[in-house]
């Protein structure tokens, strides 16, 4: 087990490491000049010149590598070129919206999710499962914005139930605050819930051709008790991750919703950091989302061990 | 040669018979043909012209005259969406043949190699794994401009792992067999090995991922145009209607509604035909997504 989870982690910096090196890079051959755009055109040769020193931006290839991971890993990200505030607080006045809206979607995507594909894998071929698979292909299919526009149609615009968009703030109230959040969640639920049903589905029918399925049923134990005690335990690694990688998803991924809901996420602010040319925050960004994709996917196979005492042995 | 899985002459016949009395493939072979001809028709005819803007038409609720009703332009929206097709249909298959292209060679190799060679491509994987495709897809385009062309290799890029991924895994499982070392027993290379009987032997595994990639490409293409990254106006794409369809919604909800649909079906036929596939060539298969 301890072989297995320190294997896990090295693979995880070693990913990290060159993750962050790859981000350096791409933005080092973007095009376009950060002073330069920064100044405007008018500005002279000089000026630029003296705002590159003053940025750091003439400073060897390396050192620059190593003063900006440094800087990450003290949470310095350095400061936005357009928004002239250090990074750190633009992120986390984002996260506040990122974070709880990944949550949530992910909260309900997976409490539709398991009992829909619990309910068609022991209904396996019948009316209901043919149903909750018909409804589960359709919402694959479903691109998350257009269903985010048709939500946003039928409860705002028709009903006027929540509103169309914006995000007035927490401090404007936890049930303000959710309502806005409320559409765009469900919008990235649905789609990955149908995802998540699917494979819990097929996970569980997998399960339940076992032998010792065979052997608990014939001991006499309650069909329920064999579902939810030995069949759902032994399913959940292919359901745990695809969750992972669906919160993951949803942490980064929420960039087209945001836009839809006009939230002020995460995503939003990477989106327009990259169209104005914010190369300090793109970076600062896009590696924060890299880091928790790939600390997502370490928890994820900390689970497995957790989950499935088989892999514990094994390193 | 001979050590290759067994066709016989009526084997391409029984094939296609059983495919077709496979409910989920001849739904969606159905469906995307549809789609394929709905594109092709569109370069020789279509209700209206795209490119012309009649301003007395705007934003009129689909009719007899305007099926699906017109935009804010007074373009005819089915009109719009038959030209759109042709550009899901094509970034689609060009991302996955990058992806296939490229991923299958470099998955191959590594489970030829084995050891150090394979143990650093699958490290290179999960770097790219690490990324969240669509940030990546929205940097690759936002930094080299947008436009059809590089929303094809954003979204090819990201198909590469994928593949990559997939064709290890197949080969890995193909290598321990008899007739594999009865190959290397007569001499054959490695190269040859994987190339006369690894390939042949995983391309359904091939074939089912890329009906797969094929539709999360149409999907993401859509995503990208929705954001102006991918195809320029005037050419219409799915993904842009839906955005100018966004600040309209209380005038001209149609607007919204049928490229949508449009996207829906296309997905949902892909999806169906790469099920049906895999039921086909593996009735014991079920597939993960």
């Amino acid at each position: 087990m301890i072989a297995y989870l320190a294997k896990r982690l090295g693979i995880a910096t070693v990913t990290l490491v060159l993750a962050s090196l790859v981000v350096f890079a791409v933005l080092e051959i973007v095009p376009g000049d950060p002073a330069r755009l920064m100044l405007g055109m008018n500005a002279s040769e000089a000026q630029v010149e003296q705002l590159r020193d003053q940025m750091g931006l003439n400073a060897p290839l390396i050192e620059r590598y190593l003063h900006w991971v440094s800087g990450l890993l003290s949470l310095d990200f350095g400061r936005s070129y357009t928004y002239s505030v250090p990074v750190i607080d633009l992120v986390l006045e984002r996260v506040v919206v990122s974070l709880p809206l990944a949550l949530i979607a992910l909260a309900l995507s997976t409490a539709i999710a398991i009992p829909v594909g619990l309910y068609s894998a022991s209904r396996r071929g019948a009316a209901g499962d043919a149903v909750a698979m018909g409804a589960a292909q359709l919402g694959v299919a479903v691109p998350n914005f257009w269903f985010a526009l048709m939500l946003v149609y039928l409860f705002a615009v028709w009903l006027r139930w929540v509103p169309a968009g914006g995000f007035p703030g927490w401090s404007a109230g936890v049930w303000p605050a959710l309502k806005s959040l409320l559409l765009p969640a469900i919008a990235l639920a649905l789609p990955q819930a149908a995802i998540l049903a699917r494979v819990t589905r097929s996970a569980l029918i997998e399960v339940l051709n076992e032998d010792y399925i065979r052997t608990a049923r014939a001991k006499g134990m309650p069909y329920r008790a064999v579902l939810w005690r030995h069949a759902l335990r032994n399913a959940l690694i292919p359901v745990v991750t695809i969750m992972g990688l669906q919160f993951a998803f949803l942490l980064a991924g929420t960039i087209i919703i945001e836009n839809v809901f006009y939230l002020p996420g995460l995503g939003r602010l990477v989106f327009q950091a990259i169209t104005q040319r914010d190369l300090i925050v793109v970076e600062s960004v896009v590696m924060l989302l890299v880091a928790t994709v790939i600390a997502v996917n370490l928890l994820v196979d900390f689970t497995y061990a957790i989950v499935d005492p088989r892999l514990r042995g094994r390193s | 040669m001979s050590a290759r899985a067994q066709t016989p002459n009526d084997g391409m016949a029984s094939w296609i018979g059983k495919a077709f009395a496979n409910r989920s493939f001849l739904t969606g072979f159905l469906i995307t043909l549809l789609v394929a001809v709905v594109a092709l028709t569109s370069f020789l005819w279509t209700p209206y012209d795209v490119t012309k803007l009649i301003i007395a038409d705007k934003t009129q609720a689909p009719s007899l005259t305007h099926w699906f009703g017109t935009d804010h332009f007074g373009r005819d929206i089915l009109s719009m969406i038959m030209v759109g097709a042709r550009n899901s249909i094509a970034v689609a298959p060009v991302a996955v043949g990058i992806g296939m292209g490229i991923g299958v060679p470099l998955g191959m190799f590594a489970a030829a190699r084995g050891g150090m060679v394979d143990e650093a491509l699958m490290r290179l994987n999960d770097l790219v794994f690490a990324f969240p495709a669509l940030l990546s897809a929205i940097m690759i385009t936002a930094i080299f401009g947008p436009g059809a062309v590089n929303a094809i290799i954003a979204i090819g890029i990201f198909n590469i792992p994928v593949f990559a991924r997939v064709g290890r895994a197949g080969a890995l499982s193909i290598w321990p067999r008899e007739y594999i070392l009865a190959a290397r027993a007569a001499g054959k290379s490695k190269t040859q090995i994987t190339v006369e009987h690894i390939l042949p032997n995983i391309a359904n595994q091939l074939l089912v991922q890329g009906t797969i990639q094929f539709a999360l490409g149409i999907l993401a293409e859509a995503g990208l145009s929705y954001l102006g990254l991918g195809a320029q106006p005037p050419m219409p794409s799915w993904g842009r209607m839906l955005f100018d369809a966004q600040t309209r919604m209380v005038v001209a909800p149609w607007m919204a509604l049928f490229p949508g649909m449009a996207i829906v079906v296309t997905v949902l036929g892909l999806n169906l035909l790469g099920d049906g596939i895999a039921d086909i060539l593996d009735p014991k298969s079920r597939r993960q997504r």
